[in-house]
């Protein structure tokens, strides 16, 4: 593992009776990004916290660039940049005075602050407002600058732990373009989500986490591939309808009516075949479908299968991208 | 054993001994809360409106009714104010520690290579300074109903550096409080009956002399009343050794206690 930035091994926490982290091993090379994906409780956020020397683990070992979080924890803060969900910065200082107040206590030399604060106000687009006090902002303005702060000290690695939760879509999708630059500067980056699609988006790899445990890891496209399948989902006029084309379609894969009653879900392995067949099956039963579309497993999907129940709540509703219909209702797949 | 951080992360590093930092923490963190107390003053107005009602109270309706042997009591009641007020004002840096907790900033402070102390250190002693204006404030207030300093302005100064030595003192039990609760309003209610036993069983308004045996004793060998016998000496004349040492000994005997418990807690606060 020499060319790991992070590293974690059997990591293990417990607050009273309840496992936040049960033997976990990671790593993440340099200039990747590693997103950790798992619902509230996952044990994500107390990943980061002892990795961010915040919290101290009952068991195994955790080291970012070779300084281990136990025995060297100055020199684990030195290279690393933490930015949270709660958005820690100051709302009785500006902008420009939280960055400075970084820079001081990061013990960068007095004539760096000020140039890289304003550096960095300029490019997270906080210019206008470096001057007014941090309560005036926007809930995304505060994630930049939250995010900012983190990089004051230029750090090698960064920590971010939920960085969108709670941010509308143009907020979230600001700060993801601001998150990929970083990416493509070659930071190395710990990501945690509850989002599939941030995840998707932002990260090399990602490592599903539920119960203090990793269930799953790989790219997003292997992690898809795990599903190994098409899905094709045909929607029909009624309750009636869509259960008279589910016991037909059983012929051409396994297929399931959804929660909205009208839909059936169909997983193949030969999505040109079976899309013909489906046609030809419905056609002689004298069903005529709504719509029928054929589309590649998503993470939430993949979610669902590996972890038995569904996503963050809202992470596919409204805010995150327009794939996901009314699906979620589907249960495990083949 | 892997990699080095980049070369600019090292070059832009300012070096200093350990201690040099501690001190450098602090004050960068003191300066943050000074900007903050003087761009939000009502803390700075609320830390003076309770005492202020006191001195009407106690001047105008109880004074009347209260003789204290060898003092005229506006002057024995200011130097009780006092106290009472550096007291009660500590609440503000569990209050103000509370709220960083809550709000994460200690989560960040605590994942930057600062100084452990610093936090700490920094907002007992902006919580110093605010006691400092706030003296200033309520000795003038004191004048205003007929307070006089029949001692030295030397004296009076060392009056003022006992409060203060006292509120710090207050503030880093405050800081275990704040830290302990995790929010301002618990960290308030936990902290208040605490110090309404401290200040209002003490001789901070009355003598302890009338005060039945058990009570007595328990008032006449507590903090407060040690604090406060220290400034009434500075600002009235008497013997003043003896209470000036036991003051400024229960002042720092409670830093001693106290700051490193805040600390430790500071350490794993979460």
């Amino acid at each position: 593992m020499g060319d790991a930035a992070i590293l974690v091994e059997d990591l293990g926490k417990t607050f009273g009776e309840i496992v936040a982290l049960d033997g976990v091993d990671l790593a993440v090379p340099e200039g990747t990004v590693l997103g950790l994906l798992g619902p509230n409780g996952a044990g994500k956020t107390t990943a980061v916290r002892i990795l961010t020397t915040i919290l101290r683990p009952d068991r195994g070992r955790a080291a970012v660039l070779g300084h281990d979080v136990a025995t060297d924890p100055d020199g684990v803060r030195n290279v690393i940049g933490l930015a949270g969900q709660f958005a820690a910065v100051d709302g009785n200082l500006t902008g420009r005075e939280n960055l400075r107040l970084v820079g001081r206590l990061t013990h960068q030399r007095k004539a760096v602050v000020g140039p890289r604060a304003d550096e960095l106000l300029e490019r997270f687009g906080l210019s206008d407002a470096a001057d007014r006090t941090v309560r005036t902002y926007s809930g995304g303005m505060r994630r930049r600058l939250d995010l900012a702060a983190a990089l004051v000290h230029k750090p090698p690695v960064l920590f971010l732990d939920e960085p969108t939760t709670g941010l509308d879509p143009r907020g979230r999708n600001d700060l993801w373009a601001v998150i990929g630059e970083l990416v493509a500067d070659g930071m190395t980056l710990l990501l945690t989500t509850q989002y599939l699609e941030e995840a998707e988006r932002l990260a090399d790899r990602i490592m599903v986490i539920d119960g203090g445990t990793v269930i799953a890891e790989g790219t997003a496209e292997e992690l898809k591939h795990r599903l190994g399948n098409t899905i094709i989902e045909v929607r029909l006029a009624d309750a009636g309808a869509s259960q008279a084309a589910r016991a037909r379609l059983e012929a051409v894969g396994a297929a399931e009516v959804l929660d909205d009653g009208r839909t059936v879900a169909l997983t193949v392995g030969d999505a040109g075949r079976a899309v013909l067949e489906v046609v030809r099956t419905l056609d002689s039963a004298g069903l005529t479908p709504e719509w029928l579309t054929v589309r590649e497993p998503t993470l939430d999907d993949v979610f669902l299968q590996l972890t038995g129940h569904k996503a963050a709540p809202g992470a596919g509703e409204g805010e995150a991208p327009p794939t996901g219909r009314g699906r979620r209702g589907r249960r495990g797949a083949p | 054993m892997t990699s080095t951080a980049p070369a600019e992360v090292t070059s832009t590093l300012e070096h200093r001994s350990k201690l040099g930092w501690a001190v450098q923490d602090a004050l960068t963190v003191a300066q943050r809360n000074l900007v903050a107390l003087f761009r939000v003053p009502t803390t700075l107005v609320f830390s003076t409106v309770q005492p202020v009602i006191f001195v009407l109270m106690f001047r105008y309706v109880f004074g009347g009714s209260i003789t204290v042997p060898g003092f005229r009591y506006v002057d024995y009641l200011m130097a009780g104010i006092f106290v009472q007020t550096v007291t009660f004002g500590s609440i503000n840096t569990g209050i103000g520690l509370a709220e960083d907790l809550s709000k994460g900033l200690i989560e960040r402070f605590r994942s930057l290579a600062m100084a452990r102390s610093a936090v700490l250190a920094g907002r007992t002693l902006a919580d110093a300074v605010r006691n400092v204006i706030v003296i200033v404030l309520m000795v003038s207030v004191g004048f205003l109903v007929g307070f006089r300093v029949h001692t030295n302005v030397a004296s009076f100064l060392g009056a003022v550096l006992l409060m203060v030595l006292f509120g710090f003192a207050m503030s880093w039990v405050m800081a275990l409080i704040g830290l302990s609760t995790g929010n301002a309003e618990a960290a308030q209610a936990a902290a208040f009956p605490m110090m309404a036993v401290l200040v209002f069983a003490s001789n901070a308004f009355v003598s302890t002399r009338r005060m039945p045996g058990p009570l007595r004793a328990y008032a006449e060998h507590q903090p407060v009343t040690a604090a406060v016998d220290g400034v009434r000496a500075l600002l009235n004349g008497g013997p003043l050794a003896g209470k000036v040492l036991g003051s400024a000994a229960w002042s720092l005997a409670i830093v001693a206690v106290f700051a490193p418990l805040a600390v430790r807690r500071y350490r794993r606060a979460a």
